[in-house]
């Protein structure tokens, strides 16, 4: 058996490692969605808050009306699933920081995934599911394009 | 081959060398505005966070009745909710601002060195912001105390 010893100055070669790097993704994933965020939840804010009456314009048809054009149903979504899951990292982050106990530790993270998945999906039906005209409506409060009953 | 001889490796006088060695060296995120920059980003960060989860319910009450959604935006149309959506911005606007700055230090080549000018520029920008939105916010919260609660 030979044994191959290599030239003195070869450098440090780390061994090949297969399995992804998470941890690397998500410090990225931080980075990248918050550079969206800035742009998805300042319009947000100055749509719904500031723009026009503000927070006292917002009501079922205020939604409504904002759903019918798919411009607001992309950027509800995006905001929806870039927020959420930027928030949920960063308390994965948090959680891992502050709780010691390994079994408290484990059920906190499971907590902030199960709730995250759970809003992921209720948001994202509530934004496709939308009826804009539904049947159990009070006359006044649906938007001007519905049928009148 | 070595461009200097081991010779000529002798410590250079500090005098010469042109980086002054800063107060606490390597040390970006202990003590000073580094550390609480960061207390500051993540105090909001979970702020925002429990804003959301709660956000995301009280919108998707709009898929149970037009009735109910006007209703549950009708608390929304309190002074007090004016106030706690005052606070809300301010959060967001340090959350968001503190970001660009932990980007532009993780990703820009001079990024680091410059972290304390950008933290005085993310404050004075904050002040901005919250100066521009305050009157606003303020006018709404009247309007709200003398009972417009809709358009
Ligand atoms: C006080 C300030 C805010 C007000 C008045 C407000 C108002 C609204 C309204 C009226 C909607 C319905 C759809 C639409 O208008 O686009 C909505 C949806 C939404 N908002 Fe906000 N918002 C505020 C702050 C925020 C913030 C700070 C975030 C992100 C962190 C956010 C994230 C969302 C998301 C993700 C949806 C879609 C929810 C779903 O999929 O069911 N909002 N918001
Ligand atoms: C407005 C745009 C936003 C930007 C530019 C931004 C940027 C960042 C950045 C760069 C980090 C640092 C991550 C790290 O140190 O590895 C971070 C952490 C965090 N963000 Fe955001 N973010 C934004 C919005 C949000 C929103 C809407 C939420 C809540 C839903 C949120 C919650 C958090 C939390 C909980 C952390 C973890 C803090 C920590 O580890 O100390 N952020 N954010």
């Amino acid at each position: 058996m030979t044994t191959t010893i290599p030239a003195p100055r070869t450098s440090y070669t780390p061994p090949k490692r297969r399995r992804v790097n998470w941890e690397k993704w998500g410090w990225l994933y931080m980075r990248v969605s918050g550079l969206f965020l800035v742009v998805l939840i300042f319009g947000h804010l100055f749509v719904n808050l500031v723009a026009g009456n503000g927070v006292r314009a917002i009501d079922f048809a205020f939604v409504a009306g904002k759903w019918a054009d798919p411009f607001w149903v992309v950027w509800d979504t995006l905001l929806l699933w870039l927020a959420l899951i930027h928030g949920a990292n960063g308390m994965r982050t948090i959680t891992n920081d502050y709780a010691h106990n390994p079994l408290l530790r484990r059920l906190i993270l499971l907590a902030i995934l199960a709730s995250t998945v759970v809003l992921l999906v209720l948001g994202t039906l509530v934004i496709y599911t939308f009826d804009p005209c539904p049947a159990n409506a009070v006359a006044g409060s649906l938007p001007d394009f519905c049928p009148v009953k | 081959m070595p461009e200097n001889s081991a010779g000529t490796l002798a410590p250079q006088p500090a005098a010469k060398l042109k980086i002054k060695p800063p107060r606490l060296s390597g040390t970006l995120y202990r003590g000073r505005e580094g550390m609480w920059s960061w207390v500051l980003h993540r105090i909001t960060g979970v702020a925002i966070y429990f804003f959301l989860l709660v956000h995301i319910l009280d919108t998707s009450i709009v898929r149970i009745s037009p009735q109910a959604y006007n209703g549950v935006i009708d608390s929304y149309k309190q002074p007090i909710m004016g106030i706690g959506e005052f606070f809300l911005v301010v959060a967001i606007g340090y959350h968001a601002l503190n970001g660009l700055r932990i980007i532009l230090i993780d990703f820009w080549s001079v990024g680091a060195r410059h972290q304390r000018l950008m933290f005085v520029i993310v404050i004075l920008l904050w002040i901005v912001l919250i100066a521009g939105f305050a009157p606003e916010q303020i006018r709404t919260i009247v309007l709200e105390i003398q009972g417009h609660t809709s358009a």
